[in-house]
């Protein structure tokens, strides 16, 4: 179980200072165990802001947030025992690689939970596994390594604590197209085996369109949009007021309409785009 | 946390202190610096506080601002107080006690001259853009270019390393961020504990430092960057009357300074 609920959750930065900024407001969100949700919004609008409260590095002004049921501030302990349940992948995490190796670095995680030795040297090749990091590496330095590999690593460094919520900020932001997909299919893998609930925050459309149950979308510190694919992205033209693009397919069959081409508005991956414009062409020939 | 630093902020503003050249200030607040150790009587002491006083008011910045430079040198000024109250010969304040009128009054000096000196000093870095000081510096310097000072190189380490303090800052907050999410612990332990938990921060942080300074140089040699030879600038300095004004100012202040000690006053 690891259902996370955040309830009017309100973060304000350097409050009463002139330098006060209202990052979020008013978020109340219910994510059921096992889900995999996208965030998207663009820059500024609090995204970032709201998944640091979902693993207690960030203290809500006001509002709670609740993981089965309990709220994971009450206390000094709790605090720190969410970051287990709660693993948090930063943007561009091969920063944060420091160890002398790759075996190491990616058990640094599971020892700051005190673990036996064999339990960490279980979890840190399961979590190689996951990532797709060869074991061939495990003694090499992480710093002599390539953008890829380094990301890798990074995410398994959190994996690794097998946490049952994975929340991954632009886990593919800077990498080429194949790097994308391995990284993106090894976060799937890991949530198929594992049953844990996983939120990505991503600016590529076409990604989130792909493989998303679910769409969150932030606007200036609050929610704009909340639906599957389907009810998001069939309003592309409200996407496109809040000044974020739409998929490519959903872009296309949007100037398509506007050019009178019947389309419906469910469009959004290259398939159902081909298949609405097949259909819309027997519609003429008819 | 991180954010608190001040040190050396640059709080933008459109005052006459704002507006002064750069060398003009820099020359003031060395002005400022020898005629507050020449202060050694309670008058003295009182025109310096004056003169802060209206420099401040010129500059429009908060006095809540200057305290909040002045709170990291607290644990200094407490304990010059300390010493000068207790280890100053005199009249004791009551008979057979340790600390003497002398004492206080001298505590009461030291913690004006430093408090003061901290303040003077800040006003310079809170009136003057990092870029202007140091252009400021290298110009004030440029003499010292004859005895084979490397006076541009020195300059620009400088406004490089004020410039990426924040950068720097910002950096240190997220890869904190980060370790933290892995189950790190900064707060908690002994003191061999805490140092060796900072590990994790240092370590990136200087990898991504590194990166970088290279990065940094390899941008400006494609700008053709080569040293400060033959360099010219955007915004030519020019001492304007207010400058002249404030410098002579400056000098009647020095003056007034030197007959007060004269006098002890």
């Amino acid at each position: 179980m690891a259902e996370i609920i955040t309830d009017k959750l309100c973060h304000v930065y350097s409050k009463d200072t002139p330098f006060e900024k209202t990052a979020i407001r008013d978020i109340s969100l219910t994510i059921p165990q096992g889900q995999l949700a996208a965030l998207i919004g663009h820059t500024g609008s609090g995204k970032s802001t709201f998944i640091q409260h979902l693993n207690a590095l960030l203290q809500p002004t006001t509002g709670r947030v609740l993981l089965d049921g309990e709220d994971i501030n009450r206390d000094k302990y709790a605090r720190r025992d969410v970051k287990w349940k709660v693993g948090l992948v930063f943007q561009y995490p091969e920063y944060q690689l420091f160890e002398e190796t790759v075996y190491r670095d990616i058990a640094f995680g599971p020892s700051n939970m005190k673990l036996s030795k064999d339990e960490i040297d279980e979890r840190v090749r399961e979590a190689a596994a996951f990532t797709g990091v060869d074991e061939a590496l495990f003694e090499r330095s992480p710093l002599e390594l390539s953008g890829g590999q380094k990301r890798r690593i990074a995410i398994a460094g959190v994996i690794a604590m097998r946490p049952e919520v994975l929340i991954l900020d632009e886990p593919t932001a800077g990498l080429d197209p194949a790097g994308r997909t391995q990284i993106l299919d090894n976060i799937f893998r890991y949530r198929e085996k594992s049953g844990a609930t996983v939120l990505i925050v991503s600016h590529s459309m076409d990604d989130v369109a792909r493989f998303a149950e679910r769409i969150i979308v932030f606007d200036d510190g609050g929610i704009a949009m909340d639906g599957t694919p389907d009810e998001v992205f069939s309003r592309s033209q409200k996407l496109v007021e809040i000044g974020l693009n739409v998929p490519k397919a959903a872009e296309l069959a949007l100037a398509l309409r506007r050019r009178n081409i019947p389309l419906p508005e469910s469009v959004f991956t290259h398939e159902q785009l081909l298949d609405a414009l097949l259909k819309a062409r027997e519609g003429k020939a008819c | 946390m991180l954010k608190d630093i001040t040190l050396g902020q640059y709080f933008p503003g459109n005052t006459v202190a704002h507006k002064l050249d750069p060398r003009t200030k820099i020359i003031l607040v060395i002005v400022y610096i020898v005629a507050l150790f020449q202060a050694n009587g309670w008058i003295g002491y009182a025109v310096v506080t004056a003169v802060t006083a209206a420099c401040m008011a010129l500059s429009k910045i908060k006095p809540s601002n200057m305290f909040k430079g002045i709170r990291p040198m607290l644990v200094i000024i407490v304990l010059t107080a300390a010493l000068n109250i207790f280890y100053t010969q005199g009249t004791p304040v009551r008979p057979g006690w340790i600390i003497t009128w002398e004492g206080i009054a001298r505590a009461v000096q030291m913690v004006l001259r430093i408090v003061l000196l901290i303040s003077g000093t800040f006003l310079l870095t809170y009136t003057t853009s990092p870029i202007a000081l140091t252009d400021g510096l290298e110009l004030l310097m440029n003499p010292l270019k004859k005895l084979k000072v490397p006076v541009h190189e020195m300059t620009i380490m400088m406004s490089m390393a004020l410039r990426f303090i924040p950068t720097l800052i910002s950096e240190t907050d997220k890869i904190m961020s980060a370790q933290k999410a892995r189950g790190a612990d900064f707060e908690t332990g002994s003191l061999v504990q805490r140092a060796k938990a900072l590990l994790p921060i240092l370590v990136p942080l200087f990898v991504s430092a590194f990166k970088r300074a290279d990065e940094l140089a390899v941008a400006m040699e494609s700008r053709c960057y080569h040293g400060g030879e033959g360099r010219t600038r955007m915004k030519q300095l020019r001492m304007q009357t207010r400058d002249y004004i404030a410098l002579a100012l400056g000098a009647v202040f020095l003056a007034v300074m030197f007959v007060l000690k004269r006098y002890a006053l």
